[in-house]
């Protein structure tokens, strides 16, 4: 006998997403899913995000990583709440890891959870984790193909910042071509030229995360 | 590159849905992946083996209907298979596109008895 299912693969995930959602909402908090190729540059876009926002908003973190605890010792001195998250092996978070994350931190005492995701443009594309913003992070030296090799990433993003920019003058890196490429992928993507090293473009940066969070919030 | 966690969730939606039909074997899982999830067909086959030994499903055979990326032109509209992976309009150029499929993961039917 045959059974028509017809089911996305991943609904179980995607429940488990709307449930997180659900438990973000009711705490009032807003989520960030931060996702890039390993060594974009994610944990200090993280820390200059922290610095120039946590007068402003209880911030806690959520740091993915394949192994190793170095990320969250990182945001820990810092004085923020993180937990550690290791996949041991698996490529992504999925909304379950999310769950059990939440579970360890004082969610009634926070405005705003960046997650840091493995360091992968494939896999968490497919783990919707119940987050309010996904953001992508690139960088300089890793070429202007980058959206074209990793199209569902780029697509799925509501914002991408592209750092490293002080090692412009160093490298092949077309910035016409890479914006053309973002843009063609996602109409009316946002784009943050920064150097998380020198300061530059941060602050753009953080104004458009601010409004996003506070419209998160009044919605 | 994600197939143990994604075959994990094929298993599971497999086991559920063959039990709620009271089955006590599953023949056939066919599955729809599109070609930009990045998914490897005989990776999900290797897995499933493993995986559901002891399990209603155990020895089922798996088969894979694949659906390649295809996106619209949003300059002049013009609906296209990706070829090679290459993001542009064959029809204006333009890089402007909506990738309009691709990006499938389900389960289509499974046979049991």
């Amino acid at each position: 006998m045959e059974i028509k299912v017809l089911k996305p693969i991943l609904g179980a995930n995607d429940q488990r997403a709307e449930d997180n959602r659900a438990l973000l909402e009711k705490n009032k908090i807003v989520a960030i899913n931060f996702t890039a190729s390993p060594g974009a540059g994610k944990t200090s876009l993280l820390m200059a995000t922290i610095k120039a926002l946590r007068e402003e908003f209880r911030i806690g973190v959520v740091e993915g990583d394949v192994s190793s605890a170095i990320d969250a010792e990182t945001v820990s001195k810092e004085g923020i709440p993180v937990v550690q998250i290791n996949t041991g092996g698996a490529c992504h978070l999925d909304a379950t890891m999310l769950s059990n994350a939440l579970a360890n931190l004082p969610v009634d005492d926070l405005d705003v959870l960046l997650i840091e995701n493995v360091g992968n443009l494939i896999c968490p594309a497919s783990f919707a984790l119940g987050e309010h913003r996904k953001v992508l992070v690139a960088s300089v030296p890793e070429g202007h193909d980058k959206p074209h090799k990793y199209p569902v990433m780029f697509s799925d993003s509501d914002a991408v910042v592209l750092n490293k920019i002080d090692l412009q003058p160093y490298v092949d890196f077309d910035r016409d071509k890479f914006d053309a490429a973002v843009n063609g992928l996602r109409e009316g993507a946002m784009i943050f030229p920064v150097s998380c090293k020198t300061g530059e473009g941060i602050d753009q940066w953080v104004s458009w995360l601010r409004k996003q969070i506070r419209d998160e919030q009044g919605a | 590159m994600h197939e143990l966690a994604v075959t994990e969730e094929i298993l599971n939606l497999v086991v559920s849905e063959a039990k709620k039909s009271n089955a006590t074997k599953v023949k056939h899982v066919k599955l729809v992946i599109g070609e930009m999830t990045g998914i490897v067909n005989e990776s999900v086959s290797f897995y499933f083996n493993e995986i559901s030994k002891k399990t209603i499903a155990e020895g089922a055979v798996l088969s894979f209907r694949r659906i390649p990326a295809a996106g619209r032109c949003r300059d002049c509209g013009h609906q296209f298979e990706v070829k090679d992976f290459v993001w542009a309009c064959p029809h204006c150029g333009s890089l402007n596109i909506d990738i309009t499929a691709g990006k499938e993961l389900y389960l289509e039917s499974i046979e049991v008895i």
